[in-house]
């Protein structure tokens, strides 16, 4: 994985003490509290419902197990012991103080962390695929590109002060693990027909919130090498001309939509033609001095199929489960990428004690080159183990409560912090989540029902991401009383689609029914080997909606 | 109202007219919708210099460049960053007088404002006021190098940086019997 240069490590320190000296001039009364807003917004501190909360980034979801034992430490010295890892494959601690923060941020500085730009109106952390370097069907990787626009992004002197927030997502493989549809930029690394050349195909305008987009392609084959000068050419357009009457019409999807995705694209090339590009792109050395950190490991070379492997299966009906369903398949012969389920059923999605994560670490180091990844969907994943190693991996595992065999089946939920922690959530979502997962907890039923993804919100910004789960939920309040309003149909892969309300909202404590019923006319309709989604693409929103009708009538 | 550049406060030798009359004015900063008439009212040694909205097109004011010798962009306020957009694209077509950020920016914005173009900024009192020139002056050098190629000095460029210590270091081994 990358490592710091000295002019990286210098660039955090000085952020550090930019921050120190911002929050001097917040005390002493040169800054109001509206002008520090965003610049502590910028560092990651947000005031929530309680307390303050400070987000980590944790750049395109890589970390290495000294960094995940600093986040453990930092949990247990300046929270309660805990931290929440986030759809944006960052880290959250929900209970630091205010004054301990230029602490941790030289904490974090000592392991090459930093919290820059995980909040606040500009070019927030860049997300990627969780399987990068690892996948089968990969192309190429997107970490360098996803590093080289980490660095690109910080700080930037033109686009700090956009309109609204501003996301970006690569990926590198043929299956988008990485919601690119519904980034502001989504990136994707593909081969040209003709030359053979890998190239980015750009999209711009995805976003979730009130007003869900699936983003647009406004260029199918982007040379590698302009790729810096044709974001400053995107960004450039979306600083000049995106909404700021109105924050809620304000990220690059609106303009986009108002537009038109074509004329958007003219205005960007329009841009990107005046633009001098040797003078802006990172030069090929560059490129290839990041790229190099990203190297593969030093492999064994292993047979594709390890017989302790096989042996451990075949005497442990609950580990062969695990393994089925917690693994991904690798490039390299008698590897693995292993998904760790951060949701045991019961817990809150996404959260890990300082005690787990060191759990994690120690494996990592062990068993997996030393290198962790965080996904969207609130999960670790060891991305290099070796298939004979998963037995000793697991029992460890199931030391830690962290061995749930569930990843992307009904119980692997998103869900945001919701209204026990957030200041803008207008409902609950860890405890519907954590009501779904208890009504579905019995191994054999989720696996005859098999891949389902249930994602919640706890308010109309989508960061549970519910417009792409296979069913959506989004807590909202109605007149003082919390209602669920649940979709169908949405997907967060390339074939990224927004889902449709099925009905009326539901009371907090009908969400399980309604579920249970949709999963009932899925069970019922299904074809052979027919997974969920498919099955709401092929008979549609109509044999649901009936099902779900009978949920409000019987709560009526 | 107070005026910063790179190395502090500086006097203000522009005069800000509400119109067109500019006629005794040796510098005169006009608004944009007066400026086609008052270049009409030019006279010979005067200079001339105008305030535009920040959601000006560079297109439009690109033709009357020439004949300015100074550029105001308007910040209604601090969070709206189109103003640096703007300043780049005019620093691109060639305008090589001064460009002016006008409006309640904060300290934190100058080395963005100065890198974006800029060369100077004009605070109402009250901003001025709360925030005094070693702020800005210290917030300027918060990071002696950034990423961004193209906004400053290859000096203070950490990617021309790392191409810099490349071919020093080509050369060296090249040198290297």
């Amino acid at each position: 994985m990358y490592r710091y240069d000295e002019f990286d490590e210098h660039f955090v320190r000085e952020r550090v003490a930019q921050f120190a000296d911002q929050v001097s001039r917040r005390l002493d009364g040169s800054l109001t509290e509206d002008e520090f807003k965003p610049l502590r917004l910028k560092n990651g501190v947000y005031l929530q419902l309680h307390a303050y909360m400070l987000r980590i980034a944790v750049p395109y979801g890589t970390l290495n197990s000294r960094q995940l034992r600093r986040l453990a430490l930092i949990g247990e010295k300046y929270d309660r012991g805990y931290g929440h890892f986030t759809t944006r494959q960052n880290l959250q601690f929900n209970w630091p103080k205010l004054r301990d923060i230029p602490e941790i941020l030289g904490l974090l500085a000592d392991v090459e962390m930093h919290c820059i730009q995980t909040s606040g109106n500009c070019i927030r952390n860049v997300t990627a695929d969780h399987f990068a370097g690892v996948a089968q069907d990969e192309i190429e990787d997107p970490r360098p590109t996803a590093e080289l626009i980490r660095q690109w992004s910080s700080a930037h002197p033109e686009f700090s002060y956009l309109p609204r927030k501003f996301k970006i997502a690569v990926t590198g493989a043929e299956a988008d693990r990485a919601v690119i549809k519904a980034h502001d930029i989504g990136l994707r690394l593909r081969r040209h027909p003709d030359t053979h050349e890998t190239c980015y195909e750009v999209s711009v305008g995805g976003g979730l919130g009130r007003t869900p987009m699936i983003g647009k392609v406004v260029r199918d084959y982007l040379p590698k090498k302009d790729l810096l000068a044709y974001l400053e050419a995107i960004m450039r357009v979306y600083n000049l001309e995106g909404r700021r009457d109105n924050k809620y019409k304000a990220r690059v999807k609106i303009l986009v939509h108002e537009i038109g995705a074509e004329e958007f694209a003219r205005r960007v090339e329009a841009e990107f033609a005046q633009l001098d590009g040797p003078s802006i792109n990172a030069d090929p050395e560059e490129v290839a001095r990041i790229a190099a950190y990203f190297a593969p490991p030093a492999y064994e070379t292993l047979p594709a199929v390890s017989n302790t492997l096989e042996a451990a299966k075949a005497s442990n009906p609950a580990f062969a489960r695990w393994v089925e369903v917690n693994t991904a398949p690798h490039k390299v012969p008698g590897y693995t990428a292993l998904t760790i389920s951060l949701k045991p059923i019961g817990q809150a999605p996404g959260d890990a004690s300082s005690e787990q994560m060191r759990v994690v670490a120690d494996l990592a180091q062990r068993y997996s080159f030393d290198e962790l990844r965080v996904t969207h969907a609130q999960n670790l994943v060891l991305p290099h183990v070796r298939q004979r190693d998963l037995f000793a991996i697991w029992q460890k595992l199931g030391e830690a409560g962290l061995a749930e065999a569930n990843i992307g089946l009904v119980t692997d939920i998103i869900a945001c912090p919701g209204l026990d922690y957030c200041a803008l959530a207008t409902a609950r979502s860890i405890p519907i989540a954590q009501a779904i997962q208890q009504r579905f907890a019995n191994e054999a039923r989720q696996r005859e029902i098999g891949p389902l993804g249930i994602k919640i919100s706890g308010c109309i910004n989508a960061c549970g991401h519910h417009h792409v789960g296979h069913i959506g939920i989004l807590g909202l309040e109605k007149r003082g009383i919390e209602s669920y309003q649940i979709t169908l149909g949405g997907d967060a892969t390339e074939n990224a689609a927004i889902g449709e309300i099925l009905g009326p909202g539901l009371a907090a404590e009908d969400v399980p029914d309604a579920i249970e019923r949709i999963v009932a006319v899925y069970l019922a309709e299904r074809a052979e080997g027919e997974s969920f989604i498919d099955n709401v693409r092929r008979i549609g929103l109509a044999p649901f909606k009936a099902a779900f009708q009978e949920t409000t009538r019987a709560a009526a | 109202m107070p005026l910063l550049d790179r190395n502090g406060a500086r006097a203000d030798g522009w005069t800000r007219s509400e119109g067109a009359a500019i006629d005794n004015i040796p510098a005169a900063i006009v608004p944009w919708e007066f400026l086609a008439e008052a270049l009409d009212r030019q006279v010979p040694g005067q200079s001339i210099g105008v305030l535009i909205p920040n959601n000006l097109p560079t297109a439009e004011l690109a033709p009357f460049l020439p004949r300015l010798a100074l550029v105001a962009i308007a910040f209604p306020a601090y969070s709206d960053g189109r103003g640096f957009s703007q300043a780049r694209q005019i620093r691109r077509v060639g305008f090589a007088g001064e460009l002016r950020a006008s409006g309640p920016l904060i300290a934190d914005q100058f080395a963005y404002a100065l890198s974006c173009g800029f060369d100077t900024v004009e605070l109402p009192e009250a901003s001025a006021a709360r925030q005094p020139v070693e702020q800005w002056l210290r917030a300027r050098a918060s990071f002696s190098r950034t990423y961004q190629r193209g906004y400053g000095t290859p000096e203070r460029n950490i990617l021309d940086r790392r191409r810099a210590a490349r071919t020093d270091a080509a050369a060296t081994s090249a040198a290297t019997p």
